[in-house]
């Protein structure tokens, strides 16, 4: 596609402008929303800029909603859960591509059965152990299913069977023990795939809405995504304060894309390269 | 012999590693994620009481299910859902990531917008187009109202709440299916558009002829990830409609009802069932999507 004509190029761009016009606009209408009082936000016709920045709706949110612990619940949970499935998925990934050993297709495809099980056919027993261990309204209760991911093995797997054997037939020679091919060797060289990986498990970590409603119904142990649901119930039609809490939810993982945004989208690329 | 005594002993030393290294996902996938599922099949021969008892109760529970009109309403609203969002999702996401392959000034700025509503929660998204929708002050209606359109209840009228949620749907599944697109675009050589444009080939010819043929490998994967997805519909619906909403029948996914029977008023029995139903439905469409495919995916 070397030469495109002016036109052509003035086609695409419009089309582009009305789509992204389209996918931006909602976000923009949030925040003008979040700075409006009541009455303009339900002025007819509409006022697209507020009088005077109403930021009390924000203070609102906070006096009315432990969101500082929403922020550090959301935080923590996705942090330990990333850290987590990537050591984890990348030791099991590990020894499927790499170490010969006993039933290792069996365990392999027991692995990739996980992957086809839609979340409703294990949320009712995995709400029961939390309930059993008494961890309800905890953050553990938010972690400790989210730690185990074939979906994570299965991508990183597919890392490690791309490189060459020669380094590790290198290594073994040295003495390396597995641990230390592992370690060194192999998990710098699967940078990409553990990148692609951290991203999908905090975006889906911060975004997870279903269990930590089912889990954690103390405000106090709150998600930010379950935060909202429960400001919802209280502001049932006070927009402008609803969409301040929509915003004060958002705008993190919206900054972090922004700055990592080639790691964002190629991460997600790669799945589907990879699946 | 020492050298096969050797590799016997490294053999068994790979062999603990191996059991090592996969141990601890294991567990959890056990634990938390296998053992779960045969439990909750179990659970929907079962009666559930107060307290968290329950009684064997046989096909009970799948009666009671087939006789619900609503669980039937929820089976069709997602069956509908999916069927309608997923294949203007795709189109849109093939146009634009054609749109977005071409040599042009801000890619990248267009690209970051589109992938926008991938990462934002789709609580927050549900929170967001309930107030875009909002019959009375919603700005979609107002600007409806510049053309004299006049706008429908979008989320209380039955005859529109579907469409809303699979607008939504739609808007926020552009962006992945988009980037991975692009990406199996980008993997098409250049020189057959060359060679089709040295035999005169417009853009529309080339598009039909060699983009979608090549891309369809890459088409198929995405079909298959939404259509697993759009079934598990739940995060924004549950933010958009609330149960009391008078078109809630008309809008209530298969996950919506299973959450409010398991962990609303305690009816883990059906729920189990409900769960299982939903679950063939997925497998049966995953095979079939993978049966079919040979009727339209080129693989080179």
């Amino acid at each position: 596609m070397e030469n495109i004509s002016n036109t052509r190029k003035v086609v695409i761009h419009a089309l582009l402008i009305i789509g992204s016009i389209v996918m931006v606009g909602p976000f923009l209408w949030m925040v003008l929303t979040s700075l409006k009082t009541v009455g303009e936000a339900a002025q007819i016709p509409p006022k697209i800029f507020p009088e005077v920045f109403q930021w009390s709706n924000y203070k609102e949110v906070f006096s009315s909603f432990p969101f500082a612990e929403f922020y550090w619940n959301t935080f923590f949970t996705t942090v330990i859960k990333t850290i987590g499935q990537l050591f984890l998925c990348s030791l099991a990934a590990y020894a499927f591509a790499r170490i010969k050993f006993p039933g290792r297709n069996f365990f392999f495809i027991l692995y990739l059965s996980v992957l086809m099980i839609p979340p409703q056919a294990f949320l009712i027993p995995q709400y029961q152990i939390i309930a059993n261990l008494e961890l309800l309204n905890t953050l553990t209760a938010l972690i400790l299913p989210g730690l185990f991911s074939a979906f994570g093995t299965f991508l990183l797997r597919q890392f490690f069977m791309t490189m060459p054997d020669e380094l590790e037939e290198a290594a073994k020679i040295d003495g390396c023990n597995h641990f230390q091919i592992y370690w060194r060797i192999m998990l710098p060289l699967a940078k990409p795939g553990l990148i692609a990986l951290a991203i999908f498990t905090i975006i889906w970590s911060w975004n997870d809405f279903l269990w930590p409603l089912i889990v954690n119904s103390s405000p106090d142990k709150m998600p930010l995504s379950a935060g909202l649901a429960s400001l919802q119930g209280q502001y049932s039609t006070n927009y402008p304060v609803l969409m301040a809490g929509t915003f004060l939810a958002s705008w993190p993982l919206i900054i972090i894309f922004m700055f990592f945004q080639k790691a964002f989208v190629e991460g997600i690329a790669l799945s589907g390269r990879k699946g | 012999m020492d050298i096969k005594k050797q590799k016997s002993t490294l053999r068994k030393n790979d062999m603990y590693w191996g059991y090592l290294f996969i141990a601890p996902t294991l567990l959890g996938l056990l634990i938390f994620y296998i053992f779960p599922v045969f439990q909750t099949f179990f659970y929907s021969f079962n009666d559930w009481g107060d307290f968290g008892s329950y009684s064997w109760s046989g096909l009970e529970n799948y009666e009671e299910m087939f006789a619900n009109p609503e669980i039937w309403d929820s089976f069709r609203n997602t069956l509908i859902y999916a069927f309608v969002m997923v294949p203007i999702s795709i189109a849109i996401s093939i146009i634009v990531a054609v749109l977005l392959n071409q040599k042009i000034k801000g890619l990248t700025f267009y690209r970051t917008l589109f992938f926008l509503p991938v990462v934002t929660m789709p609580a927050a998204i549900g929170m967001i187009w309930k107030w875009l929708y909002n019959a009375d002050y919603g700005i979609i209606n107002h600007i409806l109202g510049w053309f004299s359109i006049p706008g429908p209840d979008w989320l209380t009228d039955p005859n529109w709440v579907l469409i809303s949620i699979i607008i939504v749907g739609t808007w926020g599944a552009i962006g992945t299916n988009m980037v991975i697109l692009l990406s199996g675009l980008q993997g098409i050589p250049k020189s057959l558009y060359e060679a089709a444009s040295l035999d005169g080939a417009g853009p529309t010819y080339s598009f039909f002829k060699i983009t979608l043929p090549l891309l369809s490998p890459t088409i198929f994967f995405v079909a298959v990830i939404s259509f697993i997805s759009a079934f598990q519909v739940f995060d924004f619906i549950f933010m958009m409609v609330s149960p009391t909403n008078p078109a809630i029948d008309s809008a209530q996914s298969v996950i919506y009802l299973f959450y409010h029977y398991a962990f609303v008023i305690g009816e883990k029995g059906i729920a189990a069932a409900i769960a299982f139903v939903l679950f063939l439905v997925i497998l049966v469409l995953t095979i079939l999507q993978f049966r079919l495919q040979k009727r339209w995916v080129h693989y080179e």
